[in-house]
Order: structure tokens, then sequence, then C-alpha cells
């Protein structure tokens, strides 16, 4: 991963303080088992044949569960194998934000919002979230906003293995970047999956597959800057 | 790891965290015109070099000492004005695609603009990635200080570079 998240939070107090510190000790933590770039992480001494995965704590067993509910879903197209190794880091970095907010609101805070490495998570709201333009560096190309709101985007920025095609391991091509959006607690980790299956899909196939998921809407940024931006029917809801 | 960043405004408390994961080794990278981003444009930096390693020039704030996951949540904002403005260079982060360095503008204890004066360039790709991974990183520290917008989803590739220069740079403002 090796990445930025950030949190705003709008109901601060001193109890959603030290939930804050908790948050990111809870993030550390699940870097330490989940990364695939520290070799001592349990995920690399899996992935590395120095440890077999039935031995595998009971917090990856549940992470492998999820996995293999999304590569269904997704008809293949999301893998926790996205290289032919154990790398299941296409699910857990929105589940690990997911953990932050509930860290957050356990400590009693209904106001908060949650990034990690682009992907936002957020409680309560209306919340203003903006998808970054891959055309204009630092521009947006188009706000989002709504309560509870979930964003993930996949795109050919990231250089990370999971953007692979796992059928095939090579990078999808028709796409510049794909947005999911979602609303609902919890729902970053699965939205992030599908964003990622859907962004190796390609555009048309993409799209079709996210247009049947009734809690999912998607925004299709194209390769060519002529060509129109493409949404799902219902994406308009969310946008400003 | 490293370490926690609480910046906090009169409306919301923003957080960023940085979690710098990935291992690098060094590559040589030519040096790559500046990616800015933030409200500030006027220029008064001071200043800075561009060559790697070591701190950068940088203003006159006390650097902080590194904070934990345990330090605490200070509350470094909230003034609104006329306030001192200074900017920070970060230490420039060796990774696996090259040299990574960020400046950042602190106006009235907030962040007020991240300039990434270095980052790999070496391929046509490296470019496409960078001229757009970058900006969002920006925009998503920048973007919890922001009225308009929350937060700022997109695509990035791993920034563990950026993520360091960041935290130097930081420490030397005095911000966390």
């Amino acid at each position: 991963m090796g990445t930025v998240f950030s949190f705003v939070v709008r109901d601060p107090s001193p109890a959603v303080d030290e939930a804050l510190h908790a948050a990111v000790a809870r993030l550390h933590a699940i870097d330490a088992r989940f990364s695939p770039y520290r070799a001592d992480s349990e995920v690399s001494r899996i992935a590395h044949g120095e440890s077999a995965l039935a031995d595998a704590s009971p917090e990856l067993v549940e992470v492998m569960a999820r996995c293999a509910e999304i590569e269904a879903l997704t008809g293949g197209w999301f893998s926790p194998y996205p290289e032919g190794r154990l790398d299941p880091s296409g699910w857990v970095k929105g589940w690990a934000v997911e953990q932050a907010c509930e860290l957050l609101c356990e400590a009693g805070s209904t106001e908060h919002c949650v990034n990690g490495g682009g992907d936002v998570q957020s409680v309560g709201g209306p919340w203003r979230i903006g998808v970054a333009d891959p055309f204009r560096p630092g521009e947006l190309a188009s706000v989002l906003v709504g309560r509870d709101l979930v964003v993930a985007t996949s795109g050919t920025a990231e250089r990370g293995a999971h953007i692979l095609d796992p059928r095939t391991g090579e990078a999808p091509t028709g796409l510049l970047s794909l947005t999911l959006v979602s609303s609902g607690p919890a729902r970053l980790a699965h939205t992030d999956a599908c964003a990622t299956a859907a962004f190796a899909m390609g555009a048309e196939q993409g799209l079709a597959w996210a247009g049947r998921q009734p809690d999912l809407e998607a925004l299709a940024i194209l390769p060519d800057p002529a060509l129109p931006k493409r949404a799902t029917s219902g994406f308009l809801r969310y946008a400003v | 790891m490293r370490r926690a960043i609480v910046t906090t405004t009169a409306t919301a408390a923003g957080v960023v965290l940085l979690l710098s994961l990935k291992p690098h080794g060094q590559t040589a990278s030519a040096q790559a015109p500046v990616i800015s981003s933030g409200s500030d444009t006027s220029s008064t930096n001071s200043t800075t070099s561009t060559n790697s390693s070591g701190s950068g020039a940088g203003g006159s704030a006390a650097a902080s000492p590194s904070a934990g996951p345990s330090s605490s949540t200070k509350a470094v904002g909230g003034s609104s004005g006329t306030s001192t403005k200074a900017s920070y260079t970060g230490q420039a982060v060796d990774t696996r695609y090259g040299p990574v360095q960020v400046r950042i503008d602190v106006s009235g204890g907030r962040i007020s603009k991240i300039d990434v004066l270095q980052y790999p360039d070496e391929m046509q790709r490296d470019q496409d990635i960078n001229s757009y991974a970058l900006p969002v990183l920006n925009q998503e520290a920048l973007s919890a200080q922001s009225a308009q917008i929350d937060s700022v989803s997109g695509a990035t590739y791993t920034s563990d570079g950026y993520t360091q220069s960041l935290q130097s740079a930081l420490d030397q403002a005095g911000l966390k």
C-alpha cells in the first residue's frame, strides 16, 4: 500500500480524539498483518511459502472469505491472488477504513469521513466528495453529495497488482478511471473491491456490470478527453 | 511505522495519517517540473534545494519531535487572516521509481499549498501516472481544510516517498 489516510471529523470531542489515535493504531496493526510489502507480515509469509494458509489467523481467514464472495460476485474479475500470489490488498484497504470509522462511531462520532488512498467512507453528512479528473491534474471530474456516502476509484494511475486482469495478468485497457459510489455504513471494502473488478472488465462490461448491482452506481472516464464521461443511470442522483 | 499528523480547523478536525509501507530501492531521476496544489499561488517560498537527501530549506518554526499514534491531537489552526506564512521543504525521499520531494506552505497554522518538487519521470508512463497521482495526493492532504470539498476520490499509486517527504516538511513546520 504505502498511502495516505486522512480523517475529517465534524463532531470532535475528547472521546473521539482518543478514538482517532486508536484508529491510527488499528491501521498500523492491519498494515503489519496484511501488507504485501512487509516481509514479516502474515500475508507475505504465506505468499512466500513460509507459512500455510491453513494456519492463518482468524482475521485473515475472515478476509479471505470476504474476498471469495467478491470473486464470485464479479465472476472472477476480483481475486485475492492478482499475480498468482496471495495479496488481498484490494479488500483490505477499504476494510481498514471501515474499521477506523467503526472506532470513531463507537466513541460517539456521527459525523466523520475517512479517506484511504483515494477511497472514501463517510458517516453522517451530507458530505461533498470530489472525484479527481485524470485529464486535469488538481481538478475534479465530478462532485458527489450524499449522506453516508461511499466512493472508490480504480484507475491506471494505480501502480498496484490489483489493477491487472486476474485472468490474463495484463493491465486492462479502455478506461482511465472508474469510480463506484454507494451509501451506507461499512460499504467501502465491498465498493472498492467491486471498483477494482469493474475497472479490470473495461468500459462496456464494467459499466454494464455495475448497472446490474442494486447498490452501486458508476462513473467511467475514458482514455480520450474528446470522449464523454459515461455513467450508470442512477449516478446522477449523487452528482452535483 | 511513522507518525500521525493532526491538523485542526475551526469547523473540522482533520488528520492525515501517513502509512509508509513499501520498501524501495534507489534510482536516478531527472528533475521534473513542480506539481502544485493549493489556493495560495503567491511566491514567498524560501529558496529550496532540489538535490536529493538531507533536510531542505525551511522557515523558522521549531521542528516538531516525531509523534506516534499515542501523541496528542493538537489543535494548530483555527486562526484566520493575517497570520505569518512560511514554507518548509521536506526531505527528498528515494523510492523504487526515483526521488520524491514536497514543499508545503503554512499560513495561520494550516497547510495552504503543497508543491511536489521532485518526482520520478524517467518514462512516459511515469509522467502520465505522476501528473495525475501526485495532484490527487495533494488534494487529499488539503481537502480536509477546504470548505467546498470534504475529501477526494482518485486512483493513487504507492506514495511512500510522498508521505515521507510530507511528514518531514510537517515536522519542520511544527504541525502535527
